[in-house]
């Protein structure tokens, strides 16, 4: 008891131990697993069906006389709109629910994940809620994403 | 005379009386199975309030202004109120009895609060400090959501095993005189933790705390699980559920007749909540309607409410700490 008070709890006994696995077990046979194949099939098409959005919004940049780069760059703020616009109005939750990362991969998803957090602590204020919250969930990608860029960046120096 | 019975258990001398009760749900909650037991049911979450919390609140102080409604008796007559939610520093209780500016004892024992508040309540009774005491707790789905989990637009996908909070809140005032369903005996419990880390696998968390506590209520009191008509666990749902079943059979206790979970009552399959209930309203909403219904025409005799609570945090679960649970709990007899 002494040793307890004394030091750092002691990291988890055996006993203890063999117990949490045991249970796990328990809690594993008894959780019911995700219905894998229909998920698959739902991320699958949802995510389809945004990427061939993109693709037909590409064209019509295209067709209306823009170059590849220009076009590309064009149909992506599109797609922000339309993820932001579908929070917006309460779909994106919905397809999300389905789609699982059919629609949290693409673009469209990453609007989301920040018009999301801006809708929900808008009760908190301009600055505390909408501006303090609204990278509560896109935050990570984007601090990791900017690090990771920088290191590929560093390579791509390197060897050239 | 010495109250204390066994290791945990209490024995009430003059058992308390629950002479009424009130709940309040949500539109989901009135869509479910228990929809002619809830005295209000709001049109949405929001209520025409500004914010979640305040709609919260509203539903709490709604909750315990109709059960003294009931009961015949304004507020000032109430000694004490006990209550609790889920929110951080109990935003939603504060807001709510600051309106009713009664003696008040703030209570956190996350879903457990119900059953805790009650316990409480028939102490003060039974200990001669009050002669009516009101026992109130909400929660609130898009509330609870925002602290614990997502904001609600955002599109994730919850795994089979998540469990739904409940819109909603339930009061009860208990007293030393009237009539109605007796508190006669509780057993408080203590916090059990089998190291589950996964905040979707709350009913798994706390199976363990009420197994413990149903074991100790057994032997404290001598009764044995068929004494009751029905046990009731508070929001375990389908998973922690069979959880129980499982843990107590190993024990060599076989409850399967009689024993349910309040958070497998409340909504249909069809409303695609997946493992069921959870939140401190699961059991009050269930408790004060359609199990005081049962209580009052007889239809249940004796039962024993099993609350039971997730003691995580936010910060304790991003900390990689388990989730500890615990679980009070009350005979209830007529």
């Amino acid at each position: 008891m002494l040793d307890r008070i004394k030091n750092k709890p002691s990291k988890k006994n055996l006993k203890q131990q063999a117990q949490q696995e045991q249970y796990q077990m328990k809690v594993d046979t008894a959780t019911p697993k995700p219905p894998l194949l229909k998920n698959l099939c739902w991320a699958f098409v949802v995510g389809g069906l945004i990427c061939m959005v993109g693709q037909l919004i590409i064209d019509y940049f295209t067709s209306i006389g823009l170059d590849k780069e220009e076009a590309s760059a064009c149909a992506t703020a599109v797609l922000i709109f339309l993820g932001a616009f579908l929070t917006g109005i309460g779909v994106y939750d919905k397809l999300g629910k389905r789609a699982g990362a059919g629609s949290i991969v693409p673009i469209t998803g990453f609007a989301n994940s920040i018009v999301a957090p801006a809708m929900e602590f808008r009760r908190e204020g301009y600055v505390f809620g909408i501006g303090a919250k609204m990278f509560v969930v896109a935050g990570p990608v984007l601090v990791y994403g900017v690090i990771t860029s920088v290191i590929v960046g560093l390579l791509y120096w390197i060897r050239h | 005379m010495n109250k204390k019975q066994g290791a945990q258990s209490i024995a009430f001398a003059s058992p308390p009386i629950i002479t009424s009760v009130a709940n309040i749900v949500g539109p989901m909650e009135g869509e479910g199975l228990l929809q002619q037991y809830f005295d209000h049911i709001m049109p949405d979450n929001l209520n025409n309030w500004d914010t979640w919390e305040q709609c919260e609140s509203f539903m709490m102080e709604w909750a315990i202004r109709a059960a003294a409604n009931k009961d015949k008796i304004t507020i000032d007559m109430i000694d004490c109120i006990l209550a609790g939610d889920l929110l951080n520093q109990l935003m939603s209780t504060h807001f709510a009895i600051k309106n009713l500016s009664r003696p008040f004892l703030g209570l956190y024992g996350a879903c457990s609060t119900m059953i805790e508040s009650l316990l409480l309540g028939a102490i003060l009774l039974d200990g001669g400090f009050a002669n009516k005491v009101a026992a109130a707790t909400s929660s609130h789905h898009d509330a609870a959501e925002r602290q614990y989990r997502f904001p609600s637009e955002l599109g994730v996908q919850r795994p089979p095993g998540a469990q739904w909070t409940v819109t909603g809140s339930g009061a009860a005032i208990l007293s030393v005189t009237g009539s109605g369903p007796r508190i006669t005996m509780a057993t408080i419990g203590k916090i059990v933790d089998y190291g589950i880390k996964d905040t979707n696998a709350m009913g798994a968390a706390m199976a363990p705390a009420a197994v413990d506590t149903l074991w100790e209520h057994f032997q404290d009191t001598g009764r044995m699980p068929a004494y009751y008509d029905m046990i009731f666990t508070g929001d375990l749902g389908s998973v922690g559920k069979e959880l129980v079943i499982q843990l107590m059979k190993e024990k060599g206790l076989n409850i399967t007749s009689n024993y349910q979970d309040c958070g497998c009552m409340i909504y249909r399959k069809e409303q695609d909540t997946h493992a069921g209930a959870s939140g401190c309203a699961s059991s009050a909403v269930v408790f004060c309607g359609y199990l005081y219904n049962m209580l009052m025409n007889s239809s249940l005799k004796k039962i024993l409410l099993v609350g039971t609570g997730s003691l995580h945090s936010t910060t304790s679960y991003q900390q990689k700490e388990s989730i500890p649970g615990i679980a009070h709990a009350v005979a209830i007899e007529i």
